[in-house]
């Protein structure tokens, strides 16, 4: 993975000082809160219902083993002993002191990580597919590229004070298992008719009050001219984007109010203006790329007998290496995910403890890296089949191979009304009634692949409107109620999904999940997965089961 | 008053006039519509001439109009309006502006590093502001990866 050289560490570094800083000005009362609030928020610091939370940066969800074991040693520190990871693959953590953030970020920065623009109304951080680089659909490789993207758009002197927050994922498959059309610029290395590999640049997705799928603005970019391209397009809308309202200042807004043939012109018209200025050297494409190169794969590891062997003999490990683990390019190998979404714990959470196992399982089994996933779990990409039962037994002992990866219970979840001071509605116990309700591992497979996403209010940070089911908390006079969807999706066939009906009171919201399930076992043909079936039969027959006895 | 021009405390030599104030001698500047509305009269004033631009307000109707000016103001109603850093990079990057751009409005010292690194040169702090204390966040950080107005060729050209 990249490695920092000196002048990336100074400006982390520097960086340290500066909130230091400006967090001693706040204490001291030289900055109001009005002027701290942006200074913080784009150093990832919010002011929640219990105390400050920190939002840190994972850069395309790449951690080493070394970070992890500071994620968890900040978390004990600082912390409660557990961190909360994202949809946007970044953790979070819930307890610290403000007082306490700038140690907690030089420390962080001691290991190369950081909290730059992890909020705020400037470029977050790039995320991308936690099998970038392992699978064989690949096009090419997406993390030099977010890696480049990175270090372009961080600090980014012109681009700090935004009309609003502004996403950015990259991808290097046809499968999109990173959202990138639900954000505000969607990056796909694909092949043109010559065979030349370079991008095609969406833009204007987004989730929140308005949800948006994101469209194409340029069918290929060139990859020396990707930054280039960037610049234009956040030079354009950080001119045009809306100042006026909140609600309206995305780009999404700009795309609907001005059309993208407009929108498309003016990039256009930017770009061609500064595109040699910007043009990347391949000397600087390689350095980044060399940081990227294959590990010293085990070229005999498909020889190995004795994973057959296993599968054969332990049913549990054969279940779990069915449902929680991928496919590798290299043969031999597997991707292996960790699940974060325990039945009873909340989605998303890990504490210092399996960290630091973690940690150590990552340097034994998958070259010392661990990535996390948009789905809020993680991932070990480089294990060799002959390790996959000794890892399975370790992370079976720390409660982390409840084998759900892509079932009901993989639910994506906000922190909601419990840690979040923006929510309506409590996400996280709901969610967790949900997980133990369908606890019963066959009847999960047997549904297939379901993904619930759930946000307890209509910022949306878990994604519901792109949920094969989404749930939204709403308050009504002081109650809690959800709102239900039917059918969307954020992969590669992105869809919005349908409005189930009028909001469910909270009690019901297991019972409703249960009747759209059995609706839905009802109405498939054979092995027709969920989406596939509200796609071809329409929200009115769930409609019809969920409101049918009131 | 006092203001930061190029890294150093002075007394500003501008007067910003309204739209109403008569003209007078010495350094002055007026807003876009008087320009448009003035622009024979203005152009023949004998002292600086500089004008104040917002964000509303379109950068490219003024360019052919820019060898007239000795000062741009670029104002920041608040500072989380970011337009105007766009502003000062295309006066200096496209339009090759040579005289002073100058920050006006809500002017804080945690945004006087981009603003500098955007080509702005003079700046007139926010009222609590403090001039002195303001003058080391020029030196927040000593790199950027960008190509920016100060350093034009992008870290990746120089590492």
């Amino acid at each position: 993975m990249y490695q920092y050289d000196e002048y990336d560490q100074t400006m982390i570094d520097q960086r340290v000082k500066q909130f230091r800083d400006q967090t001693r000005r706040f204490l001291a009362g030289e900055l109001t809160e009005d002027q701290f609030r942006p200074l913080r928020l784009m150093n990832g610091l919010y002011i929640q219902i219990h105390a400050p939370m920190l939002r840190v940066a994972i850069p395309y969800g790449m951690m080493s083993a070394t970070q992890v074991r500071m994620i968890a040693h900040v978390a004990r520190k600082y912390d409660k002993s557990f961190v909360h990871f994202t949809t946007r693959q970044n953790f979070q953590m819930n307890w610290p002191k403000l007082e306490d953030v700038p140690d907690i970020l030089e420390a962080l920065a001691s290991v190369q990580m950081h909290a730059i623009q992890s909020s705020g109304n400037c470029i977050r951080n790039v995320t991308s597919d936690q099998l970038a680089g392992v699978n064989a659909n690949e096009i090419e490789d997406p993390r030099p590229w977010a890696e480049i993207v990175r270090q372009w758009s961080t600090f980014h002197p012109e681009f700090a004070y935004l009309p609003r927050k502004f996403k950015i994922a990259v991808i290097g498959s046809p499968e999109d298992r990173a959202a990138t059309k639900l954000h505000d610029i969607g990056l796909h290395l694909v092949k043109n008719h010559d065979g030349q590999v370079g991008f095609e640049v969406f833009v204007g997705g987004g989730l929140g009050r308005t949800p948006v799928i994101g469209v194409q603005i340029r069918p290929f970019l060139e990859k020396q001219d990707l930054l280039s391209y960037l610049e234009a397009i956040l030079r354009v809308y950080n001119r045009l984007g809306r100042r006026d309202n909140k609600y309206k200042a995305r780009i999404k807004i700009t795309v609907r109010e001005h059309g993208i043939n407009h929108i498309r012109e003016l990039v256009e018209a930017e770009w061609v203006q500064i595109r040699e200025q910007l043009k990347l050297d391949q000397k600087e494409i390689d350095r980044v790329k060399q940081y990227f190169t294959e590990p010293d794969y085990d070229q005999d590891a498909q020889q190995d007998t004795s994973y057959s062997e296993m599968l054969g003999q332990d049913a549990a490990f054969a279940r779990w290496a069915k449902q929680n683990t991928a496919d590798h390019k290299v043969p031999g190998y597997r991707a292996v995910y960790v699940s974060l979404k325990k039945p009873g714990v909340p989605p998303g959470d890990i504490t210092s403890e399996q960290l630091e196992v973690l940690a150590d399982l990552a340097e034994e089994f998958s070259f010392a890296e661990i990535r996390s996933t948009h789905t809020q779990n993680l991932i070990f990409t480089d294990v060799k089949q002959a390790d996959l039962y000794a890892l399975w037994l370790r992370l079976e002992t720390e409660g982390l191979a409840t084998p759900n990866i892509n079932t009901l219970t993989d639910i994506i979840c906000c922190p909601g009304l419990d840690y979040c001071s923006l929510a309506n509605a409590s996400s996280i116990p709901v969610s967790l009634e949900i997980s133990e309700k369908f606890d019963d591992l066959d009847y999960l497979y047997d549904l297939g692949d379901i993904k619930i996403k759930f946000s307890g209010c209509m910022n949306g940070c878990a994604h519901q409107s792109v949920g094969h089911i989404g749930i939204l908390g709403v308050d009504k006079k002081g109650e809690e109620w959800y709102q239900f969807t039917l059918g969307g999706s954020s992969e590669a066939d992105a869809s919005l999904g349908e409005r189930l009906g009028r909001a469910i009171p909270k009690e019901d919201v297991v019972k409703t999940v249960t009747e759209i399930l059995e609706a839905y076992v009802d109405l498939r043909h054979q092995d027709e997965a969920f989406l596939s079936t509200v796609r071809r039969v329409g929200i009115e027959p769930f409609k019809e089961r969920v409101y049918a006895d009131n | 008053m006092l203001i930061i021009k190029d890294r150093e405390i002075v007394e500003d030599n501008w007067v910003h006039l309204s739209d109403e104030d008569s003209l007078i001698d010495g350094n002055i500047t007026v807003t876009l519509t008087r320009w448009q509305e003035q622009h024979d009269l203005l152009s023949k004033h004998g002292s600086g001439l500089g004008i104040r631009l917002s964000g509303d307000e379109p950068l490219e109707e003024l360019v052919p109009d820019l060898h007239h000016f000795q000062l741009v103001v670029l104002l920041f109603p608040v500072f989380t309006d970011g337009r105007c850093y766009s502003y000062a990079r295309l006066l200096r990057d496209r339009y090759h502006f040579k005289g002073e751009v100058r920050a006006q409005g809500d002017v804080l010292r945690d945004q006087l590093f981009n603003m500098s690194q955007c080509g702005i040169n003079s700046f007139e702090l926010a009222k609590a502001e403090s001039a002195e204390q303001a003058l080391s966040a020029f030196d927040d950080f000593t790199e950027s990866y960008q190509a920016t107005v100060l350093r034009p060729e992008p870290l990746y050209r120089r590492r």
